[in-house]
């Protein structure tokens, strides 16, 4: 099934509608739409695509957080957000930056009952905060844990065990 | 049983008799061969092990007809698949709440040593809360490897001394993993 | 930071007030823990839940049971290795999963799959397709006391084992192919045992299928049986066998075919009430329609041929040339250690897995392992709508629902 909608003709009506609010769009491999936006209109944006008549994106499929302790101050943290239209065949992908001290960003669980758990393994796997989600805990790791381990400063094995010796296993 | 005569071939009695034997082999044999397993299967192996059930394979003609999934009722613990750290403790639970005798079973490389998962979730290993009897190795491991699994339990079983759960040995055992075994009612 | 934390947490209102019940057996209030071990959620799923006599009015589910980190450890591990892991997520049709895989990482790296690679994966796609929703309907069976369907499928099971032993070695979890294609190509006994698959499996599965289509008490067991509406599950993101036994025909096969799978006349099954009965149903004829997607595909195929993409950046070289040739030891080394030239960008590709859409978004760095690999997991996201299925039903339907749903474990926690 074709799309029925083209990258720049949402691009067009998002910064007709958000004019400051979006930021650049990425070229990616998969040639999905990819734009940056503010993440204080994230709220908006995602509410203001689910409402519009002809674009009916309407799916939630992912959020999605990213580390990049590389990155310039304020914007280490990243998330990522995929929304699916099922009528016109369309994806898109919208990226907002936090930064690392402060990651807090609005919750979208009022528009898509998906989001609540989807934003519980974000805030298990990088420490972002949602604003106004109804039950921000820990979901897959245990509750005692207090750091979050998907951030690259982290290892996967356990820093506490005492029994294997990295020497024997390459680490 | 039949009278041994001088060739040495047996002869069927067909009037009542006597068996002679020792308590040790009676009870042995009707514990190893009326196990009643508590999957524990978690992932993969559960799979497989579920497999191990199926017409193919059949464990219930090792008297594993009826699995028992309440602890009470189990004496062996078949641990089939990845424990995580948020789950050890239910774990460990479901292992006191059985009463003895009991063995227990890691199936998979998950639960005998944390298999290919060496992270910060996952228990590297069920023998670090709770003592093993047996290990399958495998990712996941061939029902057969299961089945020679429960065969090696029904022989420990089969030839375990009627004392042993009273001995020193293994309340030591049980020390030092800090279970608490009352089976001599202090 | 903290009082961010705080405005977030759970409002602590009466149960009554929120689950409104009009009719109370004896008014008492009773806290029932379902799981995590319990013989009927299979898989490892706590179910906290407030009920009236028998009759649930709220739930609350604790998961991460089985957190296994896949995506941390897809950090350390390379393109290839990776395979591995993602036969662990769905390990009830695991081929679907590695193949999902390879296709993400030959997009990333635009690598083109010839037409009878593409041919072979989708064959034995639909076969792990056919596996899991045989093991999902059984076990529906084994939870209202039908344990005979059980018994005759997973004969059957046997069988695709067989099949999947005959390519990668294998049975469950199955690491199958390479990133380009296949490591062999299929032998003989394959062929052997796909063609006496294919004239004898329908006809037993119409025997099974017989066992519960039309009884007076499955189907009192399971119509009306946790329902969701449409609009319900769409906000959900529910995807697959649940979504369309609610009446919306998404499959990503049509949607946006994959692999060819374009080239094959096959219908998606939809139910209309999306309940546990609708379902089942869907489920039964989606392995129908995977036999006739097998066999247009089988007939397709040329019985030798290329089973590979030609790329020997990306494809691991056979095993003859890397033992006894230099060229092959350096071009397995190279790969192994990570030093081609894997392009720098991001991927998100979807099949439609024995759950619905499986998605991959692949971060590259350029480097040896991804940046950042995150799976999306239909049961993961759909297990959300668990409490609101089994509001205001008793419990026996509640372990139903959860058995008709399809979590599997592995897939839901990664």
């Amino acid at each position: 099934m074709e799309s029925k909608l083209t990258n720049e003709q949402v691009l067009e009506a998002l910064r007709a509608q958000f004019a400051t609010a979006i930021g650049e769009e990425e070229q990616t491999i998969d040639n999905y739409l990819t734009v940056y936006i503010n993440s204080k209109n994230v709220h908006e944006i995602v509410d203001w695509l689910y409402k519009h008549p002809e674009f009916k994106i309407q799916f939630l499929t992912n959020i999605t957080g990213v580390h990049y302790p590389e990155n310039e101050k304020g914007k280490e943290l990243m998330v990522v957000y995929h929304l699916h239209s099922l009528q016109n065949n369309f994806r898109i992908r919208l990226k907002a930056f936090l930064p690392i001290e402060n990651p807090v960003i609005d919750s979208i669980v009022d528009i898509y009952s998906a989001a609540n758990w989807i934003e519980r393994e974000t805030y298990d796997f990088y420490g972002i905060i949602f604003n106004n989600h109804p039950n921000l805990k820990r979901i897959l790791n245990q509750d005692s844990m207090d750091y979050f381990p998907l951030r690259k400063e982290y290892h996967v094995e356990d820093a506490t065990r005492q029994d294997k010796d990295d020497r024997f296993f390459g680490r | 049983m039949g009278k041994v005569t001088e060739t040495g071939q047996m002869e069927a009695i067909n009037y009542e008799g006597f068996q002679l034997t020792k308590l040790d082999t009676v009870i042995g044999a009707a514990r190893a061969n009326s196990l009643w397993p508590l999957p524990f299967a978690t992932s993969c192996c559960g799979i497989e092990y579920m497999a191990a059930m199926s017409p193919n394979y059949d464990i219930a003609r090792f008297g594993m007809e009826r699995m028992s999934f309440s602890p009470r009722q189990a004496d062996l613990l078949i641990i089939a698949g990845t424990i995580s750290k948020k789950l050890a403790p239910v774990l460990r639970q479901v292992y006191e709440q059985m009463s003895e005798p009991k063995w227990v079973m890691a199936v998979g490389a998950c639960a005998s040593s944390g298999g290919i998962f060496d992270t910060y979730s996952v228990l590297q290993g069920v023998d670090r809360i709770i003592p093993v009897d047996v290990y399958v190795p495998g990712c996941a491991p061939r029902p057969e490897q299961i089945i020679d699994g429960i065969m090696n339990v029904q022989a420990l079983a089969k030839h375990e001394s009627l004392r042993r759960r009273y001995s020193p040995e293994y309340k030591h055992l049980l020390d030092n993993y800090k279970i608490d075994n009352d089976i001599d009612g202090e | 930071m903290s009082e961010d934390l705080e405005k977030s947490k759970i409002k602590n209102e009466g149960v009554l007030e929120r689950t409104f019940s009009t009719e109370t057996m004896d008014g008492q209030i009773a806290t029932l823990n379902l799981g995590p071990t319990h013989p009927a959620t299979h898989g490892i799923f706590q179910n906290i839940l407030k009920v009236d006599g028998e009759k649930i009015l709220s739930a609350e589910p604790t998961v991460g049971y089985i957190h296994r980190a896949f995506e941390k450890m897809a950090e350390r591990k390379s393109f290839q290795q990776i395979t591995t892991l993602t036969d662990r997520l769905n390990y009830c049709s695991s081929p679907l999963n590695n193949i999902g895989w390879q296709m993400t990482v030959e997009k990333l790296c635009g690598i083109e799959i010839p037409k009878r690679v593409q041919y072979m994966r989708v064959i034995i796609m639909e076969l792990a397709r056919i596996a899991d929703h045989l093991i999902c309907n059984s076990v529906i069976g084994v939870d209202t006391g039908g344990l005979t369907g059980f018994t005759w499928m997973f004969i059957e099971r046997e069988r695709i084992y067989d099949m999947y032993e005959q390519i990668c070695g294998t049975r469950l979890t199955t690491n199958i192919g390479r990133i380009g294609g296949f490591e062999r190509d299929l032998n003989d006994k394959f062929h052997a045992l796909i063609q006496d698959f294919l004239n004898t499996f329908l006809k037993r599965f119409e025997e099974y299928n017989a066992l519960l289509d039309r009884n007076r008490i499955f189907m009192d067991r399971t119509i009306g049986v946790g329902k969701i509406s449409a609009e319900r599950a769409l906000s959900y993101g529910f995807v697959g066998p649940n979504l369309r036994a609610t009446g919306i025909d998404y499959d990503v096969r049509v949607h946006s075919p994959y692999c060819s799978y374009e080239d094959f006349d096959f219908d998606i099954p939809v139910g209309t009430e999306g309940d546990t009965y609708d379902r089942f149903q869907v489920r039964q004829e989606e392995v129908r329609q995977s036999i006739r997607i097998i066999k247009q595909a089988y007939e397709n195929l040329p019985k030798e041929g290329v089973y590979h993409a030609d790329t020997p950046l990306f494809y691991l070289p056979p095993k003859e040339n890397v033992y006894n040739t230099i060229e092959g030891m350096i071009n397995h080394f190279k790969q192994v250690y990570g030093e081609m030239p894997y392009p720098v960008g991001e991927v998100y590709h979807s099949i439609e897995g024995g759950n619905g859409e499986l998605g991959y978004y692949l971060i590259s760095d350029g480097g040896r392992s991804p940046y950042r690999l995150q799976f999306r997991r239909p049961c993961f996201i759909y297990y959300q709508a668990y409490p609101e299925m089994i509001k205001g039903q008793v419990l026996s339907d509640a372990v139903i629902t959860l058995s008709s749903l399809n979590v599997i474990a592995g897939e839901l926690d990664a």
